[in-house]
């Protein structure tokens, strides 16, 4: 019975949130021609690859840790977004996650 | 999870690629490079809008209209999107018809190319290495796994789908299913038989 709820259940689009926002974040910023599709592909490939050498990637978080690791260095290279701007957001929101009471609201106090 | 208890008195924390997503999202935001409503709505479209009916509905079409059917075949990403099936990764899409001496299947060999406007977002398994790289190499046995079998006169082509170009497969129409509608049969193509992993469903 299991198996055959297995295989008739509906896969969720993105299995966690923030692949959908690495996700939408891309295509945005394609659409607004920061860079092409096949150059984003090419780099993407690229990186898919390199992860892939000494592991199988299995499709799920793998592969959307490949395709973050892209958009930060492509974005880096551009000088739109660089690593040590990136880390400190980073830091800043995971602060604010810590130090928000549960049920509220998290928001970003540094500026 | 660690800050998984009921009793912490902070919000739960997201993973670490989580958190360098919304540093991303914070910087690209402040710099008007993105606007958070079009994220929302670029999810929105992909989780709700986009999916495997709007290639059913090709599909179906194909099967009842032969002048559709041709027309697909020549030129399909100018006849899709006359219905309405165009925008992000669908520049160029091409049909590629089973026959009973062919049968054919998708793969990307290098990432995840799909054919977004009919079919949305792939699924983990078309993402993966073991997919990606057996595709090509041994597809009878990809395909058994996926519990397809084919006679073995039937041959099987394996399309590479680029950043270019994006192929859908175009299932042959089951048996029996002369008096149905185009709806009734556009509910018997599933995704997989769309990417060559798998056979419509037959009528009930």
């Amino acid at each position: 019975m299991s198996d055959c709820v297995a295989h008739t259940a509906p896969e969720p689009v993105f299995a966690e949130p923030w692949h959908a926002q690495v996700f939408a974040v891309t295509v945005a910023l394609n659409e607004t021609g920061r860079f092409d599709w096949p150059d984003w592909a090419a780099r993407f490939s690229d990186t898919l690859k390199r992860h892939g050498l000494d592991r199988e990637l299995n499709g799920g978080n793998d592969y959307f840790f490949a395709w973050l690791e892209t958009l930060e260095a492509l974005l880096a290279e551009q000088g739109t977004a660089m690593p040590d701007d990136v880390n400190r957001l980073r830091n800043a929101w995971e602060d604010a996650y810590l130090t928000t009471p549960h049920g509220n609201p998290v928001q970003l106090t540094e500026k | 999870m660690p800050h998984d208890d009921h009793d912490h008195p902070h919000t739960l924390l997201p993973p670490d690629p989580a958190l360098r997503v919304k540093a991303l999202e914070t910087i690209l935001t402040r710099k008007g490079l993105i606007d958070p409503a079009a994220l929302d709505e670029i999810i929105d479209t992909y989780q709700n809008k986009i999916g495997p009916q709007n290639g059913a509905r090709v599909v179906a079409k194909a099967w009842t209209d032969p002048d559709f059917k041709a027309a697909l075949l020549k030129d399909a990403t100018s006849v899709v999107a006359d219905l309405g099936y165009y925008g992000r990764q669908g520049e160029h899409m091409v049909v590629v018809a089973n026959t009973p001496e062919q049968h054919n299947m998708v793969v990307c060999t290098l990432c995840s190319c799909y054919p977004w406007p009919l079919l949305g977002i792939p699924p983990g398994w078309y993402k993966s290495d073991a997919y990606r790289a057996r595709a090509v190499r041994e597809p009878r046995k990809v395909l058994a796994e996926f519990g397809v079998t084919l006679p073995e006169t039937s041959s099987v082509c394996v399309w590479d789908s680029t950043a270019e170009v994006r192929y859908l497969v175009l299932p042959m129409r089951p048996e029996d299913t002369d008096g149905l509608t185009e709806d009734e049969l556009a509910a018997l193509v599933t995704r997989d038989s769309m990417i060559g992993t798998g056979l419509p469903k037959v009528p009930s």
